[in-house]
């Protein structure tokens, strides 16, 4: 009896030495992993990364040496209007939810849409933006268009991020407020946000890494094209006006995907490679700014 | 420490004909409290506080104080489904009526809470916020403001040279004072105060009871819930008694603790239960 | 000095607002959706068992009654394929990982894995695409013949983009098994994999499936990193390693292809309805598992 208990005992302990090891080495094939993804797009990428013509230059349809200067910009530029615009609507949205929502249908309502939102693939919102934006309110291809498409696609990660980092802030901090004869509203904009505001921030950016890369989304929203921009054209009507609202724009993501699609330029995978290098390191960027500036509020928040 | 008008006080306190009396400053009459799905957290009390009075509420835990207290302010309002029976009235106005400013009241009703709960911000901000809410803007009488409610909580010696550090900087006690010092800014007339010493050492302790006597010799009525019924009895002119979720007895604290007539109370004071 | 009380009335209104706005494109897309995808049945004529269950997809070809080829299970099943596919693969390593950082060695978990897990997430799906391009087509092509498109590359991408999603809530999963449960194990004697396999794992299953399923759900709407490897053939998925398609692929390339209002754009649209039928399904599946799974924990 002593025997056979011992060698179970044995047993477990050499089956919890092998799971152990196993453990180990999963934890490790995934940093490996992704250490081999970046490394991979970072080197392959390289050539054209450091190269200033390719970064300012014009896309090429059919030759080689094409640019991504005009991608290049849209990217950042669409990010911009898309926070501009998602930012104080998530913001809104969010505080509405932690602070006001009343327990009846139309709070579920709410609820209920912006998690069907969240799983909602993003080539269904591009194809809706599609639909409303581009055809039913005749934008046609636009920064406008894919601007809204890309605000749908970050409302339920910006309001998820805000109603958390107001969440967390202790509640007696909002009944101090209250107790001193403050509005919810007051207690909401000068207690609890400027106390939430490292965890905010630090999801907006993370978002804005989100937004940078994104392409399913784009594609029938601000579309296939980049016009040549020419930066001192200050006529937003005009079709080579950078901050012309109305004209379409290719972006990083989307140009990776049409360049492959289409399969014709002859410097293809050395271009790909290129703009998926740069991508990259926009999003790593982002997401080490997000860290840091995240601690950094942080620190001036408890020190202060 | 206690008044000399003692006598008319304790006949005041609970008329049979449950009529609030005139010189009360907040009365409650057959109030209860009723939660999500019609738990009753509270039923039929009737109290009355006075100006320059410290009046006490004691119980064992769960039994109704701190509900009663949020009752005072309109704090249980912010409570999703919570109900609220009977008739509170302060000033000789029903404080839920809609002729009351809810917002009004609470600075006139001012609460400090079981843990200190300072802004994250500093020491003057945390004063001068609610003030400037409220529509004080100019500099110097912010300035003026700080510093008297400071000096009312006797905390203005000991935070005068690093007014703009950070609230979190100070120690609990003298947190638990900024927290009285931002209340008294607004010059209430009222002033709730939720075990306010539970989560402090004794030497905090006593300060903040002797700030407690100050504010009442100003003439601001308190009412304070506590587990302790030392404090109860060092610091109170009237004392209730709070069982499961009913005000069983109330009488100046001399009385209460000498004589309780209820058996319930007489078991908590001896100890029996706590 | 403006009025409290109207300082209230203007917050709640303005909050209020923004949330209508979101809840209000929510419904719209919903419906518009609905409205283009539905027209092919009732405006169309196309027959919904044709539509559902036909395996010939070329819509400008007519068949023999006259009505457009229009059979969508090639792109159904390969959605479904991939998607299955995909979790399997992802399934050992998340929840490995997952039980690594909680159990094994929280502080590494924390300082590494998770930033490691947090950057995967953020890495385009184009991206994933382009390497699946470039380096997986090729590695299947070359050990499994064939073109190297097809279901098994799609899968392999596809588990590289779902990982960070399902570890990320697995290790909620396990971190909220509560420590009396390990505790009485051990108590017990056992082991810590033992702990591990029998109480930990067990414990945490609700929420491991909802990882799984909220995994499956990001596989199934993918659309780039997909339509680059899988090769676009619109043929059932017989092998793993032929060129297939998926409703997302079939989209990507098609919609901009079709005249709107056409029975061929219609169609399009109703790929896209199942699409969104799906998300919606995989949402109501979550909160079943939890409604069911906070029943039974209590």
């Amino acid at each position: 009896m002593a025997d056979t208990v011992a060698a179970h005992i044995k047993k477990a302990r050499t089956q919890d030495r092998i799971a152990t090891g196993i453990l180990i080495a999963t934890a490790g094939v995934i940093c490996a992993l992704l250490a081999a993804i970046i490394i991979y797009i970072l080197v392959s990428g390289a050539s054209k990364v450091f190269d200033p013509a390719f970064l300012t230059g014009k896309p090429q349809q059919f030759q080689a040496g094409g640019g991504i200067g005009p991608e290049l910009f849209n990217s950042f530029y669409l990010l911009l209007l898309t926070l501009i615009i998602s930012t104080p609507l998530s913001l809104g949205a969010a505080v509405f939810l932690v602070e006001y929502a009343p327990d009846n249908v139309a709070t579920r309502t709410v609820k209920t849409a912006i998690e069907v939102l969240s799983s909602l693939p993003s080539i269904v919102v591009g194809l809706f933006g599609f639909l409303f934006f581009v055809l039913t309110l005749g934008w046609g291809f636009s920064i406008i268009s894919g601007a809204l498409a890309l605000t749908m696609f970050n409302i339920p990660i910006l309001v998820r991020v805000i109603q958390q980092a107001l969440e967390a802030v202790p509640s007696d901090q909002r009944d101090a407020g209250l107790a001193l004869g403050l509005t919810r509203w007051e207690t909401t904009v000068h207690i609890l946000i400027p106390a939430a505001i490292p965890a905010v921030v630090t999801g907006i950016i993370l978002s804005a890494g989100r937004v940078f890369g994104e392409a399913a989304a784009l594609i029938y929203t601000a579309g296939q094209s980049a016009p040549v921009l020419d930066f001192s054209n200050f006529n937003l009507a005009s079709m080579s006006c950078p901050w012309n609202i109305w004209r379409p724009a290719e972006t990083l993501a989307v140009h990776i995907w049409k360049i492959n699609s289409e399969g014709v330029v002859p410097d293809l995978t050395a271009v790909s490679n290129g703009t998926a290098a740069v991508l990259l390191l926009c999003v790593l960027a982002f997401n080490l700014l997000a860290r840091f500036l995240g601690r950094r509020l942080s620190k001036k928040l408890a020190a202060e | 420490m206690l008044a000399d008008n003692m006598t008319a006080v304790e006949e005041s306190i609970f008329p049979a004909g449950a009529q609030p009396v005139p010189n009360a400053i907040v009365s409650a009459v057959d109030v209860g409290v009723f939660y999500r799905e019609n738990q009753q957290a509270l039923s039929g009390v009737n109290l009355d506080f006075h100006a320059g009075r410290v009046g006490a509420l004691i119980g064992p835990s769960g039994c109704g104080k701190s509900t009663f207290l949020r009752c005072l302010n309109r704090m249980n309002s912010e409570i999703p489904h919570c109900r609220i029976t009977g008739r509170i009235e302060y000033h000789g106005k029903d404080i839920a009526s809609p002729q009351q400013n809810l917002f009004d009241l609470r600075r006139s009703i001012g609460m400090v809470f079981q843990q200190p709960n300072p802004f994250r911000m500093s020491i003057y901000n945390n004063i001068a916020l609610a003030l400037h809410r409220h529509g004080m803007r100019s500099k110097n009488e912010l300035d003026a403001a700080v510093e008297e409610s400071l000096r009312a909580a006797a905390l203005w010696d000991e935070v005068k040279g690093k007014l703009h550090g950070s609230a979190y900087a100070l120690s609990g006690g003298q947190q638990q004072r900024l927290c009285i010092a931002r209340t008294l800014a607004l010059h209430p007339d009222v002033v709730l105060m939720d075990e306010p010493c539970s989560a402090l050492d004794p030497i905090a302790t006593r300060a903040i009871e002797d700030t407690i006597r100050a504010m009442a010799q100003r003439g601001i009525c308190i009412v304070i819930v506590t587990h302790n019924m030392q404090q109860a009895a060092r610091v109170s002119d009237t004392t209730a008694f709070f069982y499961l979720g009913e005000m069983v007895e109330a009488g100046p604290t001399q009385r209460i603790f000498d004589a309780p007539s209820d058996a319930r109370l007489q078991d908590y004071i001896s100890g029996r239960f706590g | 000095m403006i009025p409290k009380r109207s300082i209230e009335r203007v917050g709640k209104l303005a909050t209020g607002a923004c949330a209508a706005v979101a809840t209000v494109l929510v419904i719209t897309l919903i419906f518009m959706v609905a409205q283009h995808g539905l027209a092919t049945f009732t405006v169309d004529g196309i027959s919904p068992s044709g539509f559902f269950f036909g395996t010939t997809w070329n819509p400008h070809q007519t068949d023999d009654a006259g009505s457009p080829l229009m059979g969508a299970l090639p792109m159904i099943a390969g959605s479904f394929a991939v998607t299955l596919l995909s979790c399997l693969f992802v399934l050992p390593f998340a929840i490995g990982s997952a039980v690594f950082v909680v159990e094994i060695a929280p502080g590494f978990g924390r300082k590494v894995l998770q930033p490691v897990v947090e950057l995967l997430v953020g890495i385009p799906s184009v991206v994933f695409g382009l390497i699946g391009l470039t380096v997986i087509v090729p590695w299947v092509r070359g050990w499994a013949g064939g073109t190297g498109y097809g279901v098994f590359s799609a899968s392999l991408v596809l588990a590289v983009m779902v990982l960070p999603t399902v570890t990320s809530l697995a290790i909620d999963a396990i971190a909220s098994v509560p420590d009396s449960y390990r505790e009485g194990s051990y108590g017990l004697g056992c082991v810590r994999w033992q702990t591990i396999w029998n109480v930990v794992l067990r414990s945490a299953a609700p929420g491991l499936m909802t990882a799984v399923i909220l995994g499956m759900t990001r596989a199934f709407g993918e659309a780039l990193a997909v339509q680059m490897v899988i090769g676009n053939a619109a043929a059932m998925p017989m092998s793993l390693f032929t060129p297939a398609t998926t409703l997302t692929s079939v989209l990507t390339m098609g919609m901009g292809n079709e005249a709107m209002g056409t029975v061929y754009n219609d169609a399009l649209w109703s790929l896209a309805l199942v699409l969104l039928l799906m998300s919606l399904a995989f949402i109501l599946i979550v909160h079943l598992i939890a409604r069911k799974g906070a029943r039974s924990n209590g």
